[in-house]
């Protein structure tokens, strides 16, 4: 059993209990506790099931590394799946539920799978699920899809806020342990700018739970006096709760701060750092390694070093009455730990046929029992751990004897958390003598300059001993603020450390060595993936030799773990089945993040209403106010239309037109880009961007034109204003507006920086009001101010003025067909001069109309919408405008792309009118035409026409222009719609009504 | 800190005063900077030598190599600025007014800083960014440039279609209680 020890724990504080659920069940735990400390206190010793097989899982490690204690966490809108036990702090309230069984976590008919382990091994997906092939759809899948993954899917939208941080800073510190503090220190002194970040609410790492003696002080005290000479210094920060995620080029680092996980409030949840930092230490420390033996999944079954952690920081132990099982000195810590506790320690079983150093003499002298050259053959237990059985290491398992515990306390040795040092490209060295890979100083990430900005401290840096430890910390210290460009002029003293003399460790991969399938088919070497010793066995006998292909055939060192603990000993099994050295085996990639992050913090702010930006226009809050309903272009949003009471939205939308072609619309055209190009080289440079002639255009005229990329496909439309002689006035589409402006600058920046023309995006600057209809003219007369006839204003001209005393710049384009004045007023005055059009209008029939009024009344008059008609792979030919292509121009962007054959080759995609047979079936949106099986062209547009009372579309069908008159199939669902290729236009084809 | 009069929207809910200003007179101006004669000119016209790069004096701001973001003092206009450059540079130039598609925000207070490093890749560190510097960058997913103000207020402006969306922003990052302390220790 597992409980509370008296008097001991330095992080809980026990005048302060605290209440939560595990599976609805209420448990009592201390301010300080994780969520692991707690349930171990309760006795709950299986804490989920396996992934795979279902089997009984329970705590392994104490920190970020946990692959089993996962839980589901919270509830409704503050669920979340998949969390630690090991790193979740309690709190009143806090609610956990066991994840991975059915129908209870004691009870689990999944757990069949574990009786039918044979029958799944690697590879089974691969192999099982071939044939036939209409089941993977219609049974496996389902299947899988129901039983697989860990926790459960979140249902509610998540309420919680989070935000990022972008701060900046000379050396970035990762690890808040005692190598992570020497360092803070020592590049504080010298002045640089220095952020610490600790994941873990408490600083210190091993130096709160191993004896260790440093300058006369034990390890708790040497850790408090660090902080309190760091706290000097204003330079230094130390954020808790805060892990370094992730290191990328250019120093940027990601840290990812828990505000709130730990005392719920209405504060952000997350805080993402995006860090700059000159140089970064990483001082991560080391993870201690799993043995395999078999059942060293079996709950009770715990690294060393957490059992020790347990004890010590949480004054909870696993058991009563533990085993130790190691191939290195670490462990006899372990065991004294647990003597000190007034804890049985019935055997140590130490792999090394020589044993330990001092502490193995210290054990032995306590009477502790000390088997060398022994390993665990087998353990004993089915929810718990009820015994081991002993065997000799060298030998097949056969049992010498059976040792009863409830706690086996397993160490494989250590390895660095190379993990940051690695992620930005930080390569490795194997370690032959410690058996692990350690960071290569000489070949660290590199900058922008070539130059290292990585560096590893402590044992992360594959110093294991406390005194090399320290001296790294303070060597990295000193090389960072060095090249950082600071200097610490007073050496510190080094530190006087007391440390046991160790004896090296012995690499030991399978335990004993000599184990039968039997045994390695039940020996785990991925906990949260099940994958045993044999899988990656087989995977080698079946011919993946890379352990990036063996980690995908086998699962091994997947899922929200990441391998953290079974990385090594799985490409060490994977190195022997190939009869290879382990470092050219090799490790996989790691990757960041360290440990997984909330989705909520990648989002940042970014949700809710601050999701996207949405421009609006200075009539935005008119439009609002007067039933529009809003559809977003671009970043825009613009008024779709204006419900009135009672209307449907296609009730409104012909209201709208008939009353613009009857009398007068109003329309807000505020979106559509407006770029000034201005300079000696103006037109020159328009009649590269144009298709057509711009710098013909005589002042106070405009011209409509096209633009096409290097392809010579179309990208943006509108009309071009000469203001002057030097200065044309570009409008672009509201989509447009940035794109194009950047289209200009990139030109002019990269291939003719010897024109002499400047560029400014204007689009914000004004309010451009459409009045159009026949009885527009009336309407600008009743403002008054400018006179605006059509000797004075004609089609395609424009005008500056006053309108009802507002300066305005008075075009006359039309993309209505009517007679159309584009008003264009500094938008400060827009919604003045919206309300005087309004007044003003009123007895002449005005009304607003939206975007779908536009749509349809352009539509009738044939006129096409980038974006519609065109979709990055039509030309202005496609679109039959070839009479805005210049055949003068020597040269234009898109000019030599479209005279490529294939853009030139009869018979491409070109638009046509669509007239349905049928006046009230109008053509569903983007319907292909069929023509003798094959797809020969789709509809780009389709409205119901108010003006002519029937439907209308637009098509871009196969050698269309030669087609007029043939009906065409579109054929949609069950139905085969039938309409007539006719012209593009539909609505006053001479111009007539625009040009009055 | 402007008038209170200057202002159309205000929320002192947070750690932060953040408010929305009314009309800021502003023009763009683009030149070649770079030569002799337009910077003395601009000298003459503007009343200071043309700003180094990510920099701010008297109300010019450095906005990219051919571009200046100037705020029209007091007492002139932007058409009446306009036309001074115009007549006293003799080089080809490009001067708008844009007062009108700008929106200009002004943060006051020590945590100042620290809000807008919730959005702005910028190190906003006293030592790094002071009265003087000015930085056109983003802010969240808006395009924005800022200035120091005062030592605890600083300027922001924006696109005018995007005002609601960025003072919404600043209200939301300004909340009490979510300040990181990093910046103001």
């Amino acid at each position: 059993m597992s409980f509370r020890l008296p008097n001991a724990g330095c992080l809980i504080d026990r005048s302060n209990p605290v209440s939560f659920t595990f599976n609805g069940k209420p448990v009592q735990g201390y301010k300080g506790d994780t969520l692991a400390s707690a349930l171990m206190a309760a006795d709950q010793r299986m804490l989920g099931r396996s992934f795979k097989y279902h089997r009984p899982r329970g705590l392994v490690a104490s920190g970020g590394e946990e692959p089993n204690a996962l839980m589901n966490m919270g509830e409704g809108a503050r669920f979340e799946p998949n969390q630690r036990a090991t790193t979740t702090e309690v709190f009143d309230g806090l609610t956990a539920r066991s994840q991975n069984h059915w129908p209870s976590l004691n009870f689990d008919i999944g757990a069949l799978n574990n009786r039918l382990a044979r029958f799944f091994p690697a590879g089974f997906y691969y192999k099982t699920f071939m044939k036939p092939q209409w089941a993977w759809k219609h049974l496996f899948e389902p299947i899988i899809r129901n039983s697989a993954g860990l926790g459960q899917v979140p249902t509610e939208r998540d309420v919680d806020r989070y935000e990022y941080f972008y701060a900046y800073t000379d050396i970035l510190i990762i690890g808040g342990g005692v190598a992570g503090l020497e360092a803070a220190l020592e590049s504080g002194r010298s002045g640089a700018k220095v952020l610490l970040l600790e994941q873990s609410p408490h600083f210190g790492g091993r130096f709160m739970v191993d004896d260790i003696e440093v300058d006369g002080r034990d390890g708790p005290a040497h850790i408090a006096h660090l902080l309190a000479e760091i706290a000097k210094l204003p330079n230094v920060t130390l954020r808790a709760r805060t892990q370094g995620a992730g290191v990328f080029d250019h120093g940027y680092a990601l840290g990812y701060e828990r505000l709130t996980d730990h005392a719920p409030a209405a504060t952000p949840r997350h805080r993402l750092w995006r860090i700059r930092a000159k140089r970064i230490i990483t001082a991560t420390g080391a993870l201690e390694r799993t043995l395999n033996f078999a059942g060293n999944d079996i709950p009770g079954v715990m690294l060393a070093s957490a059992v020790r952690d347990y004890i010590r920081l949480y004054g909870v132990t696993s058991g009563a009455r533990t085993v130790v099982v190691t191939n290195n000195d670490d462990a006899y810590r372990t065991a004294l730990t647990l003597y000190a506790a007034g804890l049985e320690v019935p055997a140590i079983i130490d792999a090394r046929p020589n044993g330990g150093g001092e502490m193995s003499d210290q054990a032995r002298a306590l009477g502790i029992r000390i088997e060398t050259g022994h390993g665990v053959a087998k353990v004993i237990g089915k929810k718990h751990v009820t015994a081991v059985e002993v065997c000799l290491q060298s030998g097949t398992g056969g049992a010498v004897e059976s040792i009863a515990c409830d706690c086996v306390a397993i160490s494989g040795g250590f390895s660095p958390v190379v993990h940051l040092w690695s992620h930005c490209g930080g390569k490795l060295n194997w370690d032959e003598e410690n058996a692990m890979f350690s960071p290569d100083p000489s070949r660290p990430p590199t900058d922008q300059n070539g130059e290292g900005f990585v560096l590893a401290a402590g044992t992360a840096s594959g110093a294991l001993g406390t005194n090399a430890c320290i001296s790294t910390a303070v060597t990295a210290a000193h090389q960072a603020a060095d090249e950082v460009g600071r200097s610490i002029k007073e050496e510190a003293a080094p530190r006087l450390t007391q440390t046991p003399d160790e004896t090296p460790m012995a690499p030991i991969w399978t335990m004993p060595a000599q184990a039968p399938y039997k045994l390695r088919s039940k020996t785990w070497l991925d906990f949260q993936n099940d994958v045993k010793v044999s899988d990656v066995q087989l995977a080698a006998r079946e011919g993946y030799e890379s352990v990036e292909h063996t980690k995908r055939y086998t699962t091994l060192g997947m899922a929200t773990d990441q391998g953290k603990l079974s990385n090594i000993n799985g490409l060490a099994v994977l190195a022997g089945a190939l009869d290879a050295e382990i470092p050219q085996v090799g490790t996989t990639t790691f990757r960041p993040p360290y440990t997984p992050i909330s989705l909520g913090s990648i989002a940042g702010e970014a949700s809710g209403p601050l999701f996207k930006p949405t421009r609006k226009t200075a009539i935005d809050g008119w439009h609002k106010s007067h039933g529009a309903i809003f559809e977003p272009v671009a970043d825009w949003r613009r008024a779709y239309a204006y419900i009135q009471a009672g209307e449907t939205t296609q009730d409104a939308i012909t209201r709208e037109i008939l009353a613009t072609r009857g009398a007068v619309g109003l329309f807000d055209a505020s979106t559509l880009g407006k770029i000034i190009v201005k300079g000696p080289d103006a037109g020159k440079f328009l009649d590269l961007l144009y298709t057509n002639m711009m710098s013909t255009l005589k002042p106070g005229k405009c011209r409509y034109g096209l633009m096409c990329n290097e392809n010579g496909f179309l990208m943006d439309d509108g009309v071009v204003a000469r203001l002057d002689e030097d200065t044309f006035l570009c409008h672009t589409t509201t989509g447009g507006s940035d794109r194009i402006h950047a289209h200009m600058e990139e030109w002019l920046q990269t291939e003719w920086w010897d024109l002499e023309v400047f560029t400014a995006n204007l689009t914000e600057q004004f309010t451009q009001i459409v009045v159009a209809g026949p009885n527009a003219r009336k309407v600008l007369e009743a403002l008054g101010g400018t006179d605006v006839s059509r000797e004075a204003l004609p089609f395609m001209g424009f005008i500056d003025g006053k309108l009802a005393g507002i300066q305005a710049r008075i075009f006359r384009i039309s993309f209505s067909g009517e007679l159309s004045y584009e008003i264009a007023v500094p938008a400060s005055q827009g919604l003045l001069l919206w309300n005087l059009l309004l007044q003003a209008g009123a007895d002449f029939g005005i009304a607003p109309y939206g975007t779908e009024a536009l749509h349809v009344m352009r539509g009738e008059k044939g006129f096409v919408v980038v974006g519609d008609e065109s979709d990055g792979t039509v030309t202005p030919h496609d679109l039959g405008m070839s009479w805005a292509v210049s055949k003068k121009k020597e040269d234009f962007i898109g000019k030599r792309g479209m005279q490529r054959s294939f853009l030139m080759a009869a018979g491409r995609k070109q638009l046509v009118g669509l007239r349905t047979l049928s006046d009230t079936e109008k053509l569903p949106e983007s319907a292909h035409a069929v023509e003798g099986g094959k797809a020969i062209g789709h509809v780009t547009s389709t409205y119901f026409s108010p003006t002519l009372g029937h439907p209308i579309a637009m098509a871009l069908i196969n050698g269309g222009q030669s087609r007029m008159g043939e009906v065409l199939d579109f054929p949609v669902g069950s139905k085969v719609h039938k309409a007539r290729v006719v012209d593009l236009v539909f609505y006053d084809k001479e111009g007539a009504q625009q040009d009055v | 800190m402007s008038d209170l009069m200057s202002f159309s929207e205000i929320d002192g809910s947070g750690a932060v005063l953040v408010a929305a200003q009314r009309r800021v007179a502003m023009m763009t101006l683009k030149a070649d900077l770079s030569n002799k004669a337009t910077r003395t000119a601009l000298k003459k016209v503007l009343g200071s030598a043309v700003p180094a790069p990510r920099k701010i004096v008297k109300g010019v701001a450095w906005m990219a190599p051919d571009e200046l973001l100037v705020m029209v003092p007091e007492g002139t206009t932007p058409e009446d600025l306009v036309n001074q450059l115009h007549t006293e540079i003799k080089a080809p130039i490009l001067a708008v007014d844009v007062s009108d598609a700008r929106a200009v925000m002004t943060l006051k207070g020590n945590a100042a800083r620290e809000v807008l490093a919730k959005g702005a890749p910028v190190d906003l560190s006293a030592e790094a960014f002071a009265q003087g510097d000015f930085r056109r960058t983003r802010l969240g997913q808006v395009a924005v440039a800022f200035w120091m103000e005062a030592d605890d207020e600083i300027t922001l402006v924006c696109f005018a279609s995007l005002k609601q969306f960025m003072f919404d922003w600043l209200v939301n990052a300004a909340q009490k209680g979510s300040l990181p302390a990093y910046l103001n220790r």
